[in-house]
This record gives C-alpha cells, structure tokens and sequence, in this order.
C-alpha cells in the first residue's frame, strides 16, 4: 500500500508518522486550498500509522481491544539526570571486607526475665533500661557510680555516635551527588565566636526592638518611615536630643549657663570634697593594712624574699586618702 | 556544621520522591507563562495550549518582566519555577514590536535550560471558531497521532528542532499498552517553507471498513496556527549527550514468594491471614434472620401451637 514516493517514517511508539516527499499537486495559492491538502495528507498519514497498529496483537479489555505499543524510536531528552548510585557506607565497607553478611531478625524475641515473648524494638521490648532490676557489682566499678546513669549515658554516646556516622555517610553520597531525593543537608549557620555554642535564634521581640533603635538613626528619628503591614511603631518616637531655648534669661531660663557650670564642676572640682569620700577612703586604707601585717606574718616564715607577693602597683591604690586631686587649682574656677 | 534534614510527614516524603530524578520519568510538565506585554491572539494561544494539556500543565496569569530566556542573565527565574513547580517544558509568550505574537518553548534539563525555541504565531484560529459535530471532540489525556509533513523537517536545522519540540510537548504520557479504541486526535504539521510550520489539531473519527483495519476521518477541531521560526538554541553537545543518557543496567525488581522447582515446574507462595470465625461480618440478610426475631418466633408459635391444640381439643 505505502507508494516509493510517499514512504513514511513511522515511529509507533509515539503514534507519529512523517512524509518526507508530500506530493502536492500545485503549490497551493489560497489557504483553504493548502488547510484542505494539508488534511487530505494528514489523513493518509494517520491511516498508515492505524493499519500498522491494528494488525498488531491485541488482548481484549472490557473499554476495548488493548495493544502493546512498543518503544519509540525517536529519542528524547531527560528531565532530569539519570540517578547515582549510592556509595557504600562505612559500615558495608567493613562488612564487605571481612565477609560478615545481614542475617534476618525476628520481630519476637523470647525474653527470659519475664519467660514471654516480647518485640525486639518498640514499646515493652526486649531489653530495655529501664526494666533491669538488678545490676551486679563489678570489681572495677567505682563506689559512688550510678551504674543505670552509666548505662543510660553509654546508650546516649552510642546514639550520638551513629548520627555523627550516617551525617558522615550522607555527606559522602552528596559529593557524588547520590542523596536520597528525600533527606536535604542543610547548613546551620557557623558562630563566629570563639566559643562553639550555637548562636542564639533572635526572638520577634528583640527583632522589633532592634528595627526600632535603626529607625531612630534616621534624621527624623524615624517617624516618617514606611512601616510594613503588621508592624508596631517604636516605642521611643521622636529624638532624644533635647536643645536648650535659644532666648536666655536669668532663674529658669539660665539653663544654658547651669549646664555648663555643671560639667566644669566636675571637670576642675571646685568642691573636691563632695567628690571624695573621706571615711571609705580610710576605713579602705586601713583595711587594706591589716591584711598586708597578717599576710606577712604568715608568710614570712615559709617563703624566701623573692616568693613573697608583689606589692601593688596600681596607680590609684595607695594615692586614696592622701591627695586632694584639685587642690592646687582651687583657686581657678568662677 | 550540617544537619540532616528529613520529611515530617509520610505525605511529604512521597511528594519529595515524585520529583526526584528516576529511571522511568514522570510525564513532563509545562509551564506556560508570560511576560510584559501580550496581544489579544497571544493570550488566546497560550490558553488554548493550556486547555490541550489540562492534566500536565501549569499557567502563570501574572506578567514576568525579568524573563528573557534568550538572554544570559533572564533565565534565572525560569529555572527557579521550573524548579518549583516540577516542570521541564515551559512556554513563554511576548509581544514587541520587533517580535510580534511570540513563543519561546523551551525545555530544561535538571532545572536548567537545554534548549530553546522561539516560533511567531500567525493566522491564529481558535478552538471555539471550528464548528463541529460536538461527539467527535477529543478527550483531555488521550495519545494523540502526530503527522509530519515536508522535507523542511529533514533538511533544514530549526525545523528539526521545532518538530522535536512539539513532539515532547504534545505526546503525552508513554506507555506501554493503548486502547486503541480511544484515539480521538491528530496533530498534522506542514513544513510550508523553510521558516514557515503550518499547525493543526484535528479529531479523529474511526469508520467502520471492511477489514479490520477502519477508516479514518479527521475533522479540524482544534487551535491553528503557522509557526514562523524565529531563533533556536540547541543545547551543547556535552549536555545533549548526557541528557540522552539511558538506564541500560537497571536494578532488576525481584520477583517474590515465586519460585522454580525441577519436578513440579513454577511454584508460588500464596500466604493466607488466620481465619477469626468469630469476627467475620455477618451477612446483611433479611430481618427475619435475626436472632431475637427466630427467638421470638419461636415462642409465638409455641404459643400459637398450644393455643391451636386447646382449639382443636375444644373442638
């Protein structure tokens, strides 16, 4: 039936079929007349492509006669890559190396302590820490250990041990790129302290306190500034730089002239004595005496000249109680 | 420091291993999205494309102004939706001056861009301006026919591609067994010059004829358009070739509780759950069976029988 001139390429396995050579009779001058050829030759197409497929071998369903298409020949890409091969984990290395095969458990053990037959994991199993009575005493065992904490605290290294190794193994099968589709190694973030705690999640609150005092940074204090939907406004608003009023007068309005008489107050200490505490000066002196005569008389027996403490170099330690720090300017301020 | 993280759910985890890389594919999803500016026929295409691949589509009703997937830098964001959204088939409509009515198709390969194509749309008509015996509208889903014609698909280099696009695009799922029964309709291609495609969708109609073999009859139902090739990207020829890649050695499924014996041939392991006697449901038969209702009865006729026996004695 298939002519020389028009012999398709059909590829059954995705019901195509193309006519390299379609005769047309004339190149076709309007578009009805190329629609209706392109159709004509459409049909003959299909046509060939359901002779084929119907003289395959068909098994009968109840919808209708079902065939067994095969492969398509036209090759199309992948989604994605084809999937690796895990590598073999530390453990099946071993195995492998010296020959130790899986054997199959039971999921019923026979446990003696009771004479019942319990699960060998899971709820009341075989086994379990907490259902050991008695623990004999070892020659080793040192007196004052719990040795049920003991077995608990080994229980635990065991279990933190086998994480660390299957974190090891998983980390390996992602170099290769062979990671199970459903486990994801997600990075936390590294402290950047010395320390190796684990830097603390910041909370809502903090978050917002924080977002505040930035906002405050802004030149009008941050009352202008577009707020996203659902947060609050800070709870300092405004500056906190209070100016002074520009027209002086005298009593209230002398602040300017207080406040500056206040810092150099302090600065050249025209009233020393306020600043200095007399009595705690001298009760501290004192003290500090006592302790020096009794480390010494203790001391002085055992140790040479050399191994004795060194005296106190700190600058204002023994100036307390002596100086009077603005004593030769008393005279300078107002 | 890393830490391992795994599905909560059991649901989760099935959804994670639908969309991890397998030997057997899944079908192919298509994303069909747009960008600034579309025309009124752009809009319509991209619809009617949508309605032919209902099951395995996915459309994007806002515009994307950062994608140009022909350009370097434009493609990130297709590849962050195609990885979102599963899909490794995407269609991109735009309109400009320079580039009216256009359609970029293309496929991606583990998330990122393998190829591309981008085909004008002209003479457009749509599915509703065809009027036809509405029994013979196609079916969404079924396995579609796709007719070739022209030397242009051979000869010239885009139009290669674009048959090799429009094949991904439209087969639909690959399998095994067909009902051939169910073969609604046809995508008939023309190659009418070297940068010009010709495209039609059209139902099919089985017609009884003397052999077994019946007759077809297409009837144009679908979206048509010409396709006018603007540009193409293929992929490297490193990417084509692993892309291509085919699972030859695929860890066999072991056959279970089946085995071989030399005397008897073929045998297999049937395993049976206890029979509880006691537990099995009772039947929902008639009211009467019930076993108040015999008691019941009973008594009534011993009644009855009593009263029939005084009766008779009477008499």
């Amino acid at each position: 039936m298939e002519m020389e001139a028009q012999k398709y390429q059909i590829d059954l396995g995705n019901l195509m079929a193309y006519d390299p050579h379609p005769s047309f009779s004339s190149l076709p001058s309007d578009r009805e007349q190329l629609v209706k050829e392109c159709l004509q030759k459409g049909t003959e197409l299909v046509q060939a492509i359901v002779d084929v497929l119907f003289n395959l071998h068909s098994t009968e369903d109840r919808d209708g006669p079902i065939v067994q298409l095969p492969p398509p020949t036209t090759r199309l890409p992948r989604e994605k890559h084809l999937p690796k091969p895990k590598p073999p984990t530390k453990w099946e290395l071993f195995a492998q190396k010296k020959g130790i095969k899986n054997r199959k458990k039971d999921k019923l053990v026979f446990d003696e302590q009771t004479g019942t037959w319990k699960r060998r994991h899971g709820y009341d199993r075989v086994d379990d820490d907490k259902d050991v009575p008695i623990i004999e005493a070892k020659m080793t065992d040192e007196p004052g250990e719990d040795p049920f904490a003991k077995r608990q605290a080994e229980k635990k290294n065991r279990v933190e041990k086998q994480e660390k190794n299957r974190l090891q193994n998983l980390k390996k099968a992602a170099k290769v790129d062979a990671l199970p589709s459903h486990i994801q190694l997600a990075a936390t973030a590294l402290p950047i302290t010395g320390t190796q705690s684990a830097p603390k999640k910041v909370s809502k609150d903090e978050l917002e306190n924080v977002a505040g005092m930035a906002a405050t940074a802004t030149a009008s204090g941050g009352k202008f500034d577009k707020k996203l939907p659902g947060e609050k406004s800070a709870k300092h608003p405004g500056k906190f730089r209070k100016f002074l009023p520009v027209a002086e007068g005298s009593g209230m309005g002398a602040q300017e002239q207080q406040q500056t008489e206040k810092i150099l107050n302090k600065l050249i200490s025209k009233h020393s004595h306020e600043i200095l505490d007399v009595d705690k000066a001298v009760t501290m002196f004192n003290v500090r005496k006592e302790k020096k005569k009794r480390n010494q008389q203790g001391k002085s027996s055992s140790m040479s000249d050399k191994l004795k403490p060194k005296k106190n170099f700190n600058k204002n330690a023994s100036n307390k109680g002596f100086s009077k720090k603005g004593s030769s300017k008393k005279g300078k301020t107002k | 420091m890393l830490t391992v993280k795994t599905p909560k759910t059991k649901k989760a985890k099935r959804a994670l291993d639908k969309r991890a890389p397998k030997f057997v594919e899944n079908l192919k999803k298509t994303l069909i999205l747009h960008g600034t500016k579309t025309s009124n026929v752009l809009n319509h295409v991209l619809t009617e494309i949508y309605h032919l691949k209902k099951d395995c589509a996915i459309k994007y009703s806002r515009k994307n102004d950062s994608i140009r997937p022909f350009e370097s830098g434009g493609e990130t964001s297709l590849e962050f939706f195609s990885l979102k959204t599963d899909c490794s088939l995407f269609i991109f409509g735009s309109h400009s001056k320079k580039r009216p009515n256009n359609l970029v198709i293309g496929r991606t390969y583990d998330h990122h861009i393998y190829d591309l194509v981008e085909v004008g749309v002209e003479n457009f008509k749509t599915m509703e301006s065809f009027s036809y015996d509405k029994k013979m509208a196609p079916r969404v889903g079924s396995k579609p026919f796709f007719a070739f014609l022209g030397e242009g698909f051979e000869n010239v280099e885009e139009l290669k591609h674009l048959k090799e696009v429009l094949l991904d695009l439209f087969r639909g799922e690959v399998v095994e067994n067909l009902n051939i029964a169910g073969v609604d309709h046809a995508y008939v291609c023309t190659a009418v010059s070297s940068n010009r495609v010709f495209f039609t969708h059209c139902a099919l109609r089985l017609k009884r004829s003397g052999t077994v073999v019946p007759r077809m009859e297409m009837v144009e139902v679908g979206p048509s358009m010409d396709f006018v090739v603007r540009r193409h990207r293929l992929p490297n020829d490193s990417l084509k070739k692993e892309a291509m890649k085919t699972a030859t050695d695929r860890p066999k499924k072991k056959e279970k509780n089946v085995s071989r014996d030399v005397i008897q041939g073929k045998i297999g392991k049937i395993y049976i759950p206890d029979q509880q006697v006691g537990d099995v449901a009772l039947s929902h038969k008639a009211k009467g069976l019930k076993r108040e209702r015999r008691e019941g009865k009973l008594k009534n006729n011993v009644s009855e029988h009593k009263a029939k026996k005084q009766k008779a004695d009477g008499e």
